[in-house]
C-alpha cells in the first residue's frame, strides 16, 4: 500500500519538474497574447472571475472577426489568488516568461500598486478596468474604470441639488479608495457650504458582518429633520449584511437615501432587492442603458457564458472600452510593441456601451458619462440622472492640497504623470 | 570544531548547504552571464521567485524551531516575517526621498495622499540603515520576548496557546489595516526605488538580495542547528516531550521556552526583511492567520522537527502554488488542498520521513537477508 | 480654479482633446444653473387633470411632481390605485398612444390592464414580454411625495394599523395643511396608538404657529413623546419668554434621559445578537475541536454548506419562502452532518492522537470544499430571501426597535444549544460521546463502538455548523467565503469558553458579542475588535484554560 503510494509520488514529482521545464517551450505558436490577471480564488474571486470571462469573450470575438493584424489573440490566464504579493509575480510571469503584449487585470488598488512596478520595469501595458481613488498616472497603466470626478463627484451633486440632501454621512470601509473618496467629498462639500457637524465620517474593517450599530447611529443622525443621505463606499463582501441590516432597521431609500460607488448588478444579484428599491448607485455604465452596443453585448455575453441569468457591470464595460481601444491602437501601430502600442492609444476613440464614444486622454484615463441609478425590485438599475455630455477622468485631484498642482500628460515633451505646475518638475519618474 | 562536530551527524542538511552552495554559485553565472536567449539562461523573473522561495524556507526553519522542538503549535509566526518586512519597508519607503509621485522630500506618497503634516515618531531613524537593520530584529524580538513571557510564565500551554498566537496575528493585522496607524492601509508600502544605494529593478541588486537570503538561510539553518543539538536544544525537547517532568527536574522551562521562541521570532524577521525588497510589497495581509497555518504546513509536509523538512516542504508548496496558479488556474485549490491531505495522510513524517522509511526499509531488507 | 491647470496645459499640446473640457465644463454649469431652477423655481401648476395624467409618461421628474400633485388634489377615483402602483414600479405606459396601464405578473406573464377602464379602445393585454410598454419612473422624491399625498388620503382608512402609518408618514414632515384634516380625524379616532401619534403631529404644528398657552400644552405632550420629529420641533423651537425656554429645555432633557435608556438597552441587544451569532457558528466547532480534539480547520466550510442549502431550498420552492427556511433547517443539518461523517470517515479516523495533524488535513478539506461550492455556484454570492415573518423590526416604541431576524436568531441559538445539551446529558449517544472523549480505551472496553461513536458525534457538530449556516445565510454573504470569514473568530470562542465545555462556548460568545458592542460606539469598529482580541490574549493568561477550565485528569493531556 505504502509502497504504491511512493512510487504514485515520485511519478507525480517527476511530472512537476519536467512540466517545469517545458513551460518555457509551451507557447512556440505565433499568436499575439493577451494576458489576464485576475484572481479566480480568494476574497477577490467573486468580482474578479467576472472580468476574466469578459476578457475570455472579447478575444474570442476578436478571433472570429479574423484577429488581429492577421495572428489570431491568445488569452494566458493565471490566477493571483488574491493575494497581493503573487500579483507582482504572476504579472512578471505573465509579461517575461509568457511574453504577453498587453495585460488586462487587477481590481483591488492594492494589486494594481503591486503589479505597478513590474509593468513599469518590463515597459508592458496594464489596462485597469476599476473605479478607483485617483492619484495615479503612470506610463504603463491605462485607466479604464472611473476616476473620482466621474463618479463620486457628480453623485454628490446630484443628491444635493435634485435630491436636497443637507447631512451626509460618508460611510466606507478602512482603506485607500474609500478614504481619499471622502477627504475629496468632504472637501468638496465644505467648499459648498456644508456644515462640519452635518458630516459623518466611518470606516470599518473589509468584510464587517454585524452592522447593527453603524445603521443604528446613521437612523439617529437622520433624524434631526434635516434630509439625510449616505454616501457609500464600502467594500465588496462588506455590502450585503450592511444592506440587509438597512432593510431589517426599516430605513427605507425615501428617509436616507444610500447611494454607493462599489455596488453594481453583479453584486445585487446577490441580494434580495426588494426592500432596497430607490437606493441609488453611481456609474458610468448600466445593464440597463437603451443603446444597440449594450443590447448586443448583453446578448453575446450571455450566449458566452451560457447563462441567460447573468447580469453586466460598470467593470465589464471598461474592459470592453479598454480591449477595443487596445485592438484599435495596434492596429494603427500595425504592431503590438508596447512602447508603440502605448503613444497610439493616446487619442482613440471608440464606441462605449451607453451610446456614445470614449476617448483616451493623454493622462491615460478616459472619458465617461456619469449615470445614477435607483435599484429597482430585479436587481437592475433605473436611470434618473445623467452628465450631459462626457466627463474626462482626472488623475490628479483639485480638491486635495497636495496633488492640486499636478497633472498628467504623456505626450511628449511633457511625457510626465505626476507634473507639478507650480515647481515645474516631474518627480520619480523611472525611465 | 563543535561546529564541524554538529554538522557531521546532520547528513542531511550538508546535503542541503551543499546544493544551496552551488545553486547560489551557479544562479549568478547563469543570470548575469550566460545570453538571454541560451537555454540554459536563468530569468531576473526566476531569480526573484528563488529568492522568494529561500525567505519562505528561513520563515520555515523559524517555525520548525518552536513547534519542532519546544512543542509550540504556532498560529501567529507570520506576525514576526511581517513585522521585519515592515521595518525594511519603512526603511525603503524613506529611501524612495523626493522621488515620490508628490515629491515630498521626507513623507511617503501615502502620507501626503492623505494629508499628513509631518512624520510621525515611529518612522524617526528609517533612513538610516542600521537603524531599520537594529528595527528588523529589535521589533519582532521584542514582540516575542514580551508576549513569550507573559504566556510561557503562566503555562498557557497547547491549543490555548496556538490560539492566542493567532489572536496576536489577528489583532495585528487588523491594526495595520487601519490607516490611522501611519503604515499606509490596506496598500501597504510600496513602489521602492532603490536599497543601500543600489537600483531595485537592477539585475545584480536582485543577484544580490538572492544571495544574501541564501546567505541567510544557510547561516538561520546553521544557527539553529547549534541551537538544537545543545543543551538548550535537548532541554527543549525535553519540555515539548514532558513539560512538568522537565520543571521538576528543575530546569527553568519558562526560560528555555522563552529565548528560543524569541530567536525564532528573529529569524522569521530576517525572512521577512529580506523578502520585501524581492518581491516589492508589503501589506496587512502578510500577517493574515491563513498565512500562518499555511507556514505549519510547509513544515508539515517536509517533515516536522528536522529542520531541513521545513525548508523543503517551503521549497515544494511553494513551488507547487506558482506552478498551479499557473498551469490549472481554476482548480488548483483541488490541487493543494488534495496534497496536504494525502501528506498528512501517507506520510506523517513528512516528505523527509520518506528517507528514514527507506533507511528502515533497508536495514530490516538486510535483516531478512542475513536470516 | 485649479482645474484650470489643467486645462491650459492640454490646450497648449493637444487642442483636438480641448472638446472634451469644454464639454465637460458646459455640462457642469448647466448642471449647476439647473441646480439653482430646481431651488428657486415653483413647478408650474398644471390645470387640467386630463394633462396631468398624459404628463406621467414623460421623462421630466419635476413635471411628472406637479402632475402628481394635482392628481391629488382632484383626487379622481383612479388616483390612488395609481399613486399604489407607481410606488410598486406597476404603472406602465403604452409606447403608442402614452395610455397607463396596470401591471400584473401572471405566472411569468405580463398583464397590462388599462387604467380607465371607460374608454372601449383600451383593452387588457396579456403577452410574454413587457415589449411596448414601459414603466412610469419614479425615484425617491418622487416616492416620497407621494407616500406623503397617500397618507392623507389614508387618513380615514378602515384599518388601523394603515391609519397609523399615515400619521406617522404625516409626522416625517409635518405641514400645516395637514392639522385640519388631522383635526378632524382625531374626533373619531378609537384607537389609542393613532390618537397618541396624532397628539404629537398636533403638538408639533401648535408648537411653530399657535399662542403661548398652546404652546406650553405642545411642550407638555411632546415631553412625552419620543418621535424625532417632536424631538427636532423642540430643538428648533424659539421660546418668546424665559419659562417657555425653561420649560422646553426640561422637555428635552426628559428625553434625551429616555432615549439614553433606551439607546443602552439596545447596545445590549445588539451585543447579545452578535454574541449569538458567535456562539452558534461556535457550537459546532465545540463539540469537534472541544470535545473530540480535531483542531477542525473546515469546520467554516461546514457553515457554507449549510448556507447554500438554504439557498438550494429557496430555489427548490420558489413559491413558498416563508416555510423554505423551516424546511432548510433540518435540510442544512443532514447535508452538513452527512458531509461531515464523510469527512471523518474519508481523513479524520486516521489522525486519532495526532490532534495537530488533522489541522493540516481538515485545511486541505476547506480548500477543496471551496473550490467545490466554486465550481458549482459560481464565485458569486447567491441570494437567500429573508421570508416576511423574519424581516422588519418589532417597534417597542419610537426610538427602540428590536430586528426580527435578530431576536429569531437569538432564539434559534438558544434552542440549538438546549437541543444540544440534551443530547450530551440524556441520551444513549451523548453517554457514549462523553465517555469516548474522556477515555477511549476504558470506553471500548466497556462495549462502545468507539469508531461508530466518532463518526456520529463529528457528524453532529458538522450538523450543528450546518444549522449555524442557515443563521448566517439571512446576515451575510452566500459565497465562497463565507467560512474564512467565521472560522477564526469560533475558534476564539471555544477557547475563550474553555474548550470542551459546552457552557462555556455559550457565555464567552454571548459576552464577547456583548463586550464587542459595548467598546463599539466609544472605540469605533476595527478597533473595537482589536480590543477584544487583546482581552482573549490576556485573559488566557490569567486563565490558561478558559473561562471554565475542564477538571481531573483528563484534562491534563
Amino acid at each position: 500500500m505504502i509502497k504504491t503510494t511512493l512510487k504514485k509520488l515520485a511519478i507525480a514529482a517527476a511530472i512537476t519538474t519536467a512540466s517545469l521545464a517545458s513551460t518555457g517551450m509551451a507557447w512556440a505558436e505565433d499568436t499575439i497574447k493577451v494576458g489576464v490577471l485576475h484572481s479566480l480564488s480568494g476574497t477577490m474571486a467573486i468580482s474578479e472571475t467576472t472580468l476574466k470571462d469578459t476578457m475570455l469573450m472579447l478575444i474570442e470575438e476578436q478571433n472570429k472577426k479574423g484577429g488581429l493584424l492577421g495572428k489570431k489573440l491568445e488569452a494566458v490566464v493565471v490566477d493571483p489568488a488574491s493575494n497581493w504579493p503573487l500579483f507582482a509575480e504572476k504579472a512578471r510571469e505573465l509579461i517575461s516568461k509568457n511574453k504577453t503584449d498587453v495585460v488586462f487585470g487587477c481590481w483591488t488598488s492594492v494589486s494594481r500598486k503591486s503589479v505597478l512596478p513590474v509593468f513599469e520595469e518590463l515597459n508592458s501595458i496594464l489596462f485597469y478596468p476599476v473605479q478607483y481613488e485617483g492619484e495615479e498616472s503612470s506610463k504603463n497603466v491605462f485607466y479604464t474604470g472611473a476616476a473620482p470626478n466621474q463618479q463620486a463627484v457628480p453623485a454628490v451633486d446630484y443628491l444635493m441639488n435634485d435630491i436636497g440632501v443637507k447631512r451626509w454621512v460618508l460611510a466606507g470601509t478602512d482603506y485607500v479608495y474609500p478614504r481619499t473618496t471622502n477627504k475629496i467629498l468632504k472637501a468638496y462639500l465644505i467648499a459648498k457650504g456644508v456644515k462640519e457637524k452635518d458630516i459623518m465620517i466611518n470606516y470599518t474593517p473589509f468584510g464587517h458582518s454585524d452592522w447593527q450599530s453603524i445603521v443604528s447611529d446613521i437612523k439617529k443622525f437622520g433624524n434631526t429633520g434635516k434630509k439625510t443621505a449616505v454616501v457609500s463606499t464600502i467594500n465588496g463582501d462588506a455590502n450585503i449584511p450592511f444592506y440587509k441590516e438597512l432593510g431589517n432597521q426599516g430605513i427605507s431609500a425615501e428617509d436616507i437615501p444610500v447611494i454607493a460607488f462599489s455596488v453594481g448588478e453583479e453584486e445585487l444579484s446577490g441580494l434580495d432587492t426588494k426592500p432596497l428599491v430607490g437606493h441609488l448607485a453611481a456609474w458610468n455604465y448600466f445593464m440597463s442603458v437603451e443603446s444597440d452596443e449594450n443590447e448586443e453585448f448583453i446578448d453575446a455575453w450571455k450566449k458566452f457564458i451560457k447563462n441567460k441569468d447573468r447580469v453586466t457591470n460598470d467593470p465589464m464595460e471598461a474592459h470592453y472600452i479598454g480591449f477595443n481601444m487596445w485592438v484599435k491602437a495596434v492596429e494603427k501601430a500595425g504592431t503590438t510593441d508596447p512602447s508603440v502600442v502605448q503613444k497610439a492609444l493616446i487619442g482613440v476613440s471608440v464606441p462605449n456601451l451607453s451610446g456614445g464614444y470614449s476617448a483616451m486622454m493623454p493622462n491615460h484615463h478616459i472619458t465617461k458619462p456619469v449615470l445614477i441609478g435607483e435599484i429597482q425590485k430585479d436587481g437592475q438599475f433605473d436611470i434618473v440622472w445623467e452628465t450631459s455630455g462626457l466627463v474626462a477622468g482626472d488623475a490628479w485631484s483639485d480638491y486635495l492640497p497636495g496633488s492640486k498642482d499636478l497633472i498628467a500628460d504623456w505626450r511628449s515633451p511633457l511625457s510626465c504623470g505626476n507634473y507639478n505646475v507650480k515647481t515645474k518638475k516631474c518627480s520619480g519618474q523611472n525611465y | 570544531m563543535l561546529l564541524m562536530n554538529i554538522l557531521k551527524n546532520d547528513k542531511p542538511g550538508l546535503w542541503l548547504l551543499g546544493i544551496l552552495l552551488v545553486v547560489s554559485i551557479a544562479v549568478p553565472i547563469l543570470n548575469l552571464l550566460v545570453p538571454e536567449n541560451s537555454a540554459f539562461h536563468i530569468s531576473t523573473y526566476t531569480v526573484t521567485l528563488l529568492g522568494k522561495y529561500l525567505t519562505y524556507a528561513l520563515l520555515a526553519v523559524a517555525a520548525d524551531l518552536v513547534w519542532g522542538y519546544l512543542g509550540i503549535l504556532t498560529l501567529g509566526h507570520a506576525a514576526f516575517f511581517a513585522l521585519g518586512g515592515y521595518a525594511m519597508g519603512m526603511y525603503l519607503m524613506r529611501q524612495i526621498g523626493e522621488r515620490g509621485v508628490y515629491g515630498d522630500p521626507v513623507l511617503p506618497d501615502f502620507m501626503v495622499f492623505l494629508s499628513w503634516q509631518e512624520l510621525p515618531w515611529f518612522w524617526q531613524g528609517f533612513d538610516q540603515f542600521w537603524f531599520a537593520a537594529l528595527m528588523i530584529i529589535l521589533i519582532p524580538g521584542i514582540l516575542a520576548y514580551v508576549f513569550g513571557y507573559l504566556a510561557f510564565r503562566s503555562r498557557v500551554t497547547g491549543v490555548y496557546l496556538s490560539i492566542i498566537t493567532q489572536a496576536m496575528t489577528y489583532a495585528l493585522m487588523l491594526a495595520f489595516f487601519r490607516n490611522e496607524m501611519g503604515f499606509g492601509g490596506n496598500n501597504g508600502l510600496t513602489d521602492f526605488k532603490d536599497i543601500l544605494g543600489f537600483d531595485l529593478r537592477a539585475d545584480s541588486t536582485r543577484i544580490a538580495l538572492f544571495l544574501a537570503s541564501a546567505a541567510a538561510l544557510a547561516i538561520g539553518y546553521v544557527l539553529s542547528r547549534i541551537i538544537v543539538s545543545s543543551r538548550l536544544g535537548l532541554a527543549s525537547v525535553a519540555i515539548r516531550d514532558a513539560e512538568s517532568r522537565s520543571r521538576f527536574i528543575g530546569y527553568r522551562v519558562e526560560n528555555i521556552k522563552l529565548w528560543v521562541f524569541v530567536f525564532s521570532a528573529i529569524l522569521a524577521g530576517i525572512a521577512g526583511a529580506l523578502y520585501v525588497p524581492q518581491v516589492g510589497i508589503i501589506n496587512p495581509g502578510e500577517f493574515s492567520p491563513l498565512n500562518s497555518i499555511e507556514l505549519v504546513i510547509w513544515v508539515a509536509i517536509g517533515g516536522r522537527g528536522t529542520l531541513y523538512g521545513a525548508i523543503i516542504g517551503a521549497l515544494l508548496v511553494n513551488y507547487s502554488k506558482t506552478y498551479f496558479t499557473a498551469a490549472l488556474p481554476e482548480i488548483w485549490l483541488y490541487a493543494l488542498g488534495a496534497l496536504f491531505i494525502l501528506v498528512t495522510l501517507y506520510l506523517p513524517k513528512g516528505i523527509v520521513g520518506l528517507w528514514s522509511l527507506r533507511k528502515t526499509r533497508k536495514t530490516q531488507k538486510m535483516r531478512e537477508e542475513k536470516t | 480654479m485649479p482645474l484650470s491647470a489643467t486645462t491650459v496645459s492640454v490646450k497648449k499640446t493637444f487642442p483636438p482633446l480641448l472638446f472634451f473640457f469644454v464639454s465637460f465644463f458646459i455640462s457642469f454649469f448647466m448642471l449647476m444653473s439647473m441646480a439653482q431652477q430646481t431651488v428657486a423655481s415653483e413647478i408650474p401648476a398644471e390645470s387640467s387633470l386630463e394633462d396631468a395624467w398624459k404628463t406621467l409618461s414623460q421623462k421630466n421628474y419635476n413635471k411628472k411632481s406637479g402632475a402628481i400633485e394635482v392628481i391629488a388634489q382632484q383626487n379622481p377615483p383612479e388616483a390612488r390605485p395609481a399613486m399604489k402602483a407607481m410606488l410598486e414600479g406597476q404603472l406602465y405606459y403604452a409606447k403608442r398612444g402614452k395610455a397607463l396601464y396596470f401591471l400584473k405578473e401572471v405566472n411569468d406573464n405580463y398583464e397590462f390592464t388599462p387604467l380607465f377602464d371607460t374608454d372601449p379602445a383600451l383593452k387588457p393585454v396579456l403577452q410574454e414580454n413587457r415589449r411596448g410598454f414601459k414603466k412610469v419612473k419614479v425615484n425617491n422624491r418622487l416616492r416620497r411625495m407621494i407616500r406623503q399625498l397617500l397618507a392623507v388620503m389614508q387618513l380615514k382608512h378602515e384599518d388601523a394599523d394603515i391609519r397609523l402609518a399615515a400619521v406617522q408618514e404625516l409626522l416625517k414632515n409635518p405641514e400645516t395643511e395637514a392639522a385640519d384634516l388631522v383635526k378632524n380625524a382625531i374626533g373619531k379616532e378609537t384607537d389609542q396608538r393613532v390618537i397618541t401619534s396624532m397628539q404629537t403631529l398636533l403638538a408639533v404644528i401648535q408648537l411653530e404657529n399657535g399662542d403661548e398657552t398652546a404652546q406650553l400644552a405642545a411642550i407638555n405632550t411632546l415631553a412625552n413623546s419620543l418621535n424625532s420629529s417632536a424631538m427636532n420641533a423642540l430643538t428648533a423651537y424659539q421660546a418668546p419668554t424665559k419659562a417657555l425656554e425653561n420649560k422646553a429645555q426640561s422637555a428635552i432633557n426628559k428625553i434625551n434621559d429616555k432615549r439614553d435608556l433606551y439607546a443602552k438597552a439596545e447596545t445590549i441587544f445588539f451585543g447579545l445578537s452578535l454574541g449569538s451569532v458567535l456562539a452558534l457558528s461556535a457550537i459546532g466547532l465545540a463539540i469537534t475541536f472541544g470535545v473530540m480534539g480535531v483542531i477542525n480547520m473546515a469546520h467554516g466550510e461546514l457553515m457554507m454548506i449549510g448556507a447554500y442549502t438554504t439557498y438550494v431550498v429557496q430555489l427548490l420552492m420558489p413559491d413558498n419562502i416563508a416555510m423554505s427556511i423551516l424546511v432548510a433547517i433540518p435540510a442544512a443539518f443532514i447535508v452538513s452532518g452527512l458531509v461531515g461523517i464523510a469527512i471523518e470517515r474519508g481523513v479524520i479516523r486516521h489522525l486519532y492522537g495526532r490532534p495537530l495533524e488533522t489541522l493540516l488535513a481538515t485545511f486541505g478539506v476547506s480548500l477543496v470544499l471551496q473550490q467545490t461550492v466554486r465550481s458549482i455556484f459560481s464565485p458569486l454570492n447567491r441570494s437567500v430571501e429573508t421570508p416576511e415573518w423574519m424581516s422588519g423590526a418589532w417597534q417597542i416604541n419610537e426610538v427602540l426597535a428590536l430586528t426580527w431576524n435578530r431576536l429569531y436568531i437569538i432564539f434559534f441559538c438558544l434552542a440549538v444549544f438546549m437541543a444540544l445539551i440534551a443530547v450530551m446529558k440524556k441520551t444513549s449517544l451523548g453517554l457514549q460521546v462523553r465517555a469516548v472523549s474522556q477515555n477511549r480505551t476504558m470506553a471500548r472496553a466497556m462495549g462502545v463502538r468507539s469508531k461508530w461513536v466518532d463518526a456520529l458525534t463529528f457528524g453532529l457538530g458538522s450538523g450543528i455548523a450546518g444549522l449555524a449556516g442557515v443563521a448566517l445565510s439571512l446576515l451575510t454573504n452566500v459565497g465562497p467565503n463565507l467560512g474564512q470569514a467565521y472560522i477564526i473568530d469560533s475558534f476564539m470562542v471555544v477557547v475563550f469558553g474553555g474548550v470542551g465545555n459546552l457552557w462555556g462556548t455559550l457565555v464567552a460568545g454571548m459576552s464577547l458579542g456583548v463586550i464587542n458592542k459595548l467598546l463599539e460606539p466609544w472605540a469605533g469598529a476595527v478597533l473595537a475588535k482589536i480590543l477584544v482580541l487583546i482581552f482573549i490574549i490576556l485573559f488566557i493568561q490569567k486563565r490558561p484554560k478558559g473561562l471554565f477550565p475542564q477538571r481531573g485528569r483528563a484534562a491534563e493531556d
